[in-house]
């Protein structure tokens, strides 16, 4: 399941935008698919590296306990805020018809 | 509240048992966000306290808020969970209601594992683990009935985005909608007694969301589970379980299978809805949040954080249950009214225990403990114990004790509550028999649907002709022993 | 490619110009003391953009009234005898993906074209507090995504030394600004190279400091655990100064270094005696370039004729550097650009529903490249490949931090070419985005570690473009890695592309 060396679809392509929430046509659905599976195929010499018993590294300056004091800080103005926003109705920002569920 | 719900299938005659677990998210009571230094208040103008972080703007990143990585290690030690070294997390779906289109929240590590609640009767639910995370913004729909579904257009407001949560996802230990109850009851008391959260359903500061699944009784594999959501009461939770548990009988009963899917509660037809989302088309991509550290609690300072705790509910039953002779689950309303302090100060100082704890229990249901001096209190039990006041007066004397603060003695003395003599007390039964013959002889031949509407005819007589001063129970135990007189 | 041509096609025909008025450290020190008008000073750089900005297109935007206002602020600063700052009156520009209150802040993206934000990044503020005067916004590849600056959805810019070049990229403007003379210093930000390698392509200086050294609070994100801001400037002594001001702890960013920090233009001149310097191997194989490599042979020659202890160092990790980071950058970008949504600023397209409103504006908001980075990124982080792609990745990251310690008991610093190539033509690797990502393959490594890393210009290919020599350092390993950095400035050729020699 999902190993490198499996070439990446059309299917997964279209699947993907999706989930990233963009539109492609059937021609760069094509572009991208072959495009994607160039990069992939070059990332797959990793496949070679064992890396058994080795931990992954999300951040390369390893830090802890990074807090701070719960004490308001500079809140935004709003009108600064609501004159860069598409579109506004009563203080809020609007936006069309929305059909799916609150997670 | 302990027994399991147990469904009777009306078709088949099947009994199936409800398996559910409960995920409550409770907002934390700092005073700024998760991430950031606006305030967290609630109310207000829309987008009043937003700052960039709250917002999600380009450039902003996210530091985590101290005090509600201290009220998330309270939260765990309350429920006896162990505190972890834990990490943060990006769950991505898109949602207006999202600033970031992402919601930082913690997975593979939270702060704190494996824990349990004890019920006010005694019995443990399971505690898989309560992880910090951000809370979103709010949407109104515009359009159709200001439900989502139908809507033209939604305005959306951040002020509630950012706000620290504690997720707290209980193990599928609960069996019965009421059980349910008693499960979120109790996890508010102890989220309030602790001070991080005002838990609040109504308000929205503490939500509720079911797991519910069903099985036929003595299968031990689980069924397939729905998650109901859109719970904003107690009263709503018992319902919608309940409701939601027979609907997936009857689905699996009809021959086919319950879907698992988000179902949400329409508290106006008392039934839940399947939502829109497709089964499992969300693919959240989890991945460790890249801008936050590593959260690694000393144990000096969670040991200092346990130090702090205040008895809990649970601890508080068992030593109330204690002085009055009682079991947990008996006292578990007054620790509830936060009348526990009380009832031990009052036993303490002498009262009766049985007879403190019915006044609390009956005769003080508007009042709180500040309302009422304990050394009065404990002095009005003695007198009623003694018999220098009947129940009903020593209930009336109560009543005035909270409105005046006056003692007890004085208000006795003031309404001219004494001691009845007892002979006095059957010259003045004995004359109500006397003057009620026919009354009187269906009394004595009657059945006891009969012989007890004639007890009250007869309470009411004597009450009548003592100005109210005799005691009901010395009465009808009065005339009952006439009675007995009267067959032999 | 002669010579003759070269100087047709390059700038107002004179090749890397020098900042008028000299290096940041100069024009600082003579308006501090009074002998220079900060007015003068940014008049002057004014008009240099004015004369070649049409040529090169360094700039999103210039915010001449804006640096004229400021300046005279400045002048009268020091008037009343007020201190304005290390920085004082020095003109520098920004990459446009570092926020500006109040101007307009793109990305070079359609998607943020025509956004003010309403709070300025920490550096910005740093900046503002040494006395510095932004000229303007500088293009870039969208979102930071490209070594060209192809990728901008506002046009190229061009390569001073050679309009039909590319600056590299992904902070081509900015490399292009100081290298063509708008502005003595600027900042830009490096992901996988986006500093080093146009900086090496327009033969000026460019740092990538320590991870955490320097605040990304206010930086636009592109992959979060890889960016850094960092300075570009035509002298080593500029750069290091640049540092000074922007560097050290921020606690609006949790990633950033708690520690206290040493003053780096304090120390630079100290020479590399006894350094121990390790060219890298894996670095200096086919895919360099021949009068690439050779420069960098010069360079290591140069390092040890000046006391430092020269050899040959070895990180085999190094070679999955670009795999590991075509799979961390996208994933970590594919969340970072989800914000762009059309919800609260930037570009909306209508539609009947908020989803498809939100996939129209993204598609007609990102370029080709976001969107292949985003799909990629998608990819790799998606259920049933995140454990092959994503969570391989991040194991291969620690390969690397491993072979780079290994190397760091051995050496101080290591030497390596910034780009494998000289700065190449428009179109020449945009039909294949792999031939593309290749550019990276010597400044990637230095992002997944976290570690510091500097160009120098050294000299000329054989095209008479400039080429970059980088000098590495393991974290908060600035200071030796800025000692050998002069060293090497001292010891460059004078070419008329180093902005000293002109």
């Amino acid at each position: 399941m999902g190993a490198m060396s499996e070439r990446i679809t059309r299917d997964d392509v279209a699947h993907i935008a999706y989930l990233a929430k963009l539109a492609v046509t059937d021609v760069e659905l094509d572009e991208y698919t072959s495009q994607l599976a160039a990069v992939l195929a070059h990332a797959a010499d990793v496949e070679a590296l064992d890396v058994t018993g080795v931990a992954p590294t999300a951040h390369p300056y390893p830090l802890s306990n990074v807090l701070r004091p719960d004490v308001v800080g500079e809140t935004l103005d709003r009108s600064e805020v609501l004159a860069q926003a598409p579109s506004v109705e009563d203080g809020r920002f609007r936006v069309p018809a929305i059909l799916g569920d609150e997670q | 509240m302990g027994e399991p719900l147990i469904i009777t299938s009306p078709t088949t005659g099947a009994d199936w048992e409800l398996v559910i677990g409960l995920e409550v998210h409770a907002e934390l009571a700092t005073a700024t966000k998760m991430f950031s230094g606006a305030p967290n208040v609630f109310g207000g103008e829309p987008n009043t306290n937003i700052d960039p972080v709250t917002l999600g703007l380009p450039g902003s990143l996210p530091v985590v808020n101290h005090r509600a990585v201290e009220l998330g290690i309270r939260v765990g030690l309350a429920l006896n969970c162990t505190v972890a070294r834990s990490t943060f997390a990006r769950k991505n779906y898109f949602y207006p209601d999202m600033p970031k289109d992402y919601q930082i929240s913690q997975f593979d590590e939270p702060l704190n594992l494996d824990g349990y609640l004890e019920l006010p009767d005694g019995q443990r639910a399971g505690i898989e683990r309560a992880h910090l995370e951000e809370d979103t913004g709010k949407s109104t729909h515009q359009g159709g009935d200001g439900r989502i579904h139908g809507a033209d257009s939604s305005l959306v407001d951040y002020n509630r985005a950012g706000v620290p949560l504690i997720e707290i996802v209980g193990r599928p230990d609960l069996t019965s909608p009421e059980q349910a109850r008693a499960y979120v009851s109790e996890l508010r008391a102890i989220l309030v007694a602790i001070g991080a959260s005002d838990g609040k359903m109504e308000e929205g500061s503490m939500r509720v969301d079911a797991n519910v699944s069903v099985r036929l009784v003595g299968e031990s594999e689980l069924g397939t589970r729905c998650e109901v959501k859109n719970v904003n009461s107690l009263r709503s939770l018992v319902r919608a379980i309940d409701y939601e548990a027979r609907r997936q009988v009857d689905v699996i009963e009809s021959g086919e299978r319950v879907h698992q899917e988000t179902r949400h509660w329409d508290e106006e037809h008392g039934r839940t809805r399947a939502g829109r989302s497709k089964e499992g088309a969300e693919d959240y991509r989890y991945f460790l949040e890249p801008d936050l550290v590593v959260l690694d609690p000393s144990a000096e300072w969670i040991e200092s954080i346990r130090s702090e705790l205040p008895m809990l509910p649970a601890e508080r039953r068992v030593r109330l249950a204690a002085a009055a002779g009682l079991t947990p689950a008996e006292v578990a309303l007054h620790v509830e009214r936060d009348f526990d302090g009380f009832a031990l100060a009052a036993i303490e100082a002498g009262a009766d225990p049985g007879r403190a704890m019915t006044h609390i229990e009956h005769n003080l249901t508007g009042a709180t403990a500040a309302d009422v001096d304990v050394t009065q209190f404990a002095k009005l039990v003695e007198l009623e114990v003694t018999g220098a006041l009947t129940a009903t007066q020593a209930k009336q004397v109560l009543t005035e004790m909270v409105e005046t603060g006056e003692s007890p003695e004085a208000i006795a003395k003031e309404r001219g509550f004494e001691a009845m003599d007892s002979a006095y007390l059957e010259s003045i039964v004995d004359e109500a028999i006397a003057a009620n013959a026919t009354e009187w002889g269906e009394f004595v031949a009657g059945d006891d649907a009969k012989r007890g509407k004639l007890t009250g005819f007869f309470v009411g007589q004597v009450m009548r002709s003592s100005q109210g001063k005799a005691d009901g129970k010395a009465v009808t135990a009065l005339l009952n022993q006439r009675r007995t007189e009267a067959g032999s | 490619m002669s010579g003759a041509d070269d100087a047709e096609s390059s700038l107002a025909g004179s090749r890397a110009a020098k900042p008028p008025m000299g290096t940041a450290t100069e024009i600082a020190a003579g308006i501090r003391t009074g002998q220079l008008s900060a007015r003068a000073v940014i008049d002057a750089h004014l008009a240099s953009i004015d004369a070649g900005e049409s040529d090169v297109h360094a700039f999103n935007v210039v915010l001449a009234d804006q640096a004229r206002a400021h300046a005279d602020e400045i002048d009268r600063q020091v008037a009343a005898g007020i201190d304005p700052g290390p920085l004082a009156g020095v003109p520098i520009a920004l990459k446009d993906n570092l926020c500006t209150r109040g101007i307009p802040t793109t990305c070079s993206s359609r998607i943020l074209e025509g956004w003010l934000p309403p709070y300025d990044a920490t550096v910005v503020q740093r900046l503002a507090a040494a006395g510095a005067i932004a000229v303007g916004k500088t293009n870039l590849d969208e979102f930071a995504m490209g070594s060209s600056t192809e990728n901008s959805a506002f046009g190229p810019t061009r390569n001073p030394h050679d309009l039909t070049r590319v600056p590299g990229g992904s902070s081509g403007g900015s490399a292009a600004a100081v290298a063509a003379g708008f502005a003595p210093i600027s900042l830009g930000s490096d992901t996988g190279g986006s500093i080093r390698q146009p900086a090496a392509l327009c033969g000026v200086v460019g740092l990538k400091p320590t991870y955490g050294l320097v605040s990304r609070y206010g930086l636009i994100a592109f992959a979060s655990s890889l960016d850094q801001v960092g300075p570009f400037a035509t002298t080593v002594a500029d750069s290091a100064l640049l540092l000074d001001v922007i560097a050290g702890h921020d606690p609006m960013d949790s990633t950033s270094i708690p520690e206290d920090l040493p003053s780096y233009s304090a120390v630079i001149d100290r020479g590399v005696a006894g350094l121990r310097i390790g060219l890298v191997t894996e670095l200096m194989g086919e895919g360099i370039a021949p009068d690439v490599a050779a420069r960098v042979r010069a360079a290591a020659e140069a390092l040890e004729a000046a006391g430092a202890i020269v050899g040959e160092a070895s990180v085999p990790a190094i070679n999955f550097g670009l795999s590991a980071y075509y799979l961390i950058a996208p994933a970590e970008a594919s969340s970072n650009l989800a914000r762009y949504d059309g919800v609260r600023y930037g570009l909306r397209v209508d539609a009947p529903t908020t989803s498809e409103m939100m996939v129209a504006t993204r598609t007609a908001g990102f370029g080709a490249e976001v969107k292949r980075r985003i799909m990629l990124g998608t990819y790799a982080l998606s259920a049933g490949y995140y454990d092959a792609y994503y969570g391989k990745a991040l194991k291969v990251r620690t390969l690397i931090i491993r072979d780079f310690a290994a190397a760091y008991e051995t050496f101080d610093l290591l030497l390596s070419p910034t780009s494998p190539t000289t700065a190449f033509r428009f179109g020449d690797k945009t039909a294949d985005p792999l031939s593309m990502y290749l550019n990276d393959t010597c400044t990637i490594p230095t992002n997944l570690a976290g570690d510091a890393a500097i160009s120098v210009p050294f000299g000329l290919g054989d095209d008479v473009m400039p080429i970059g020599v980088q000098i590495m350092a393991p974290a908060l390993g600035e200071v030796p890695m800025l000692r050998a950095a002069a060293v090497l400035e001292a010891a460059a050729p004078r070419t008329a592309t180093t902005g000293k020699a002109m």
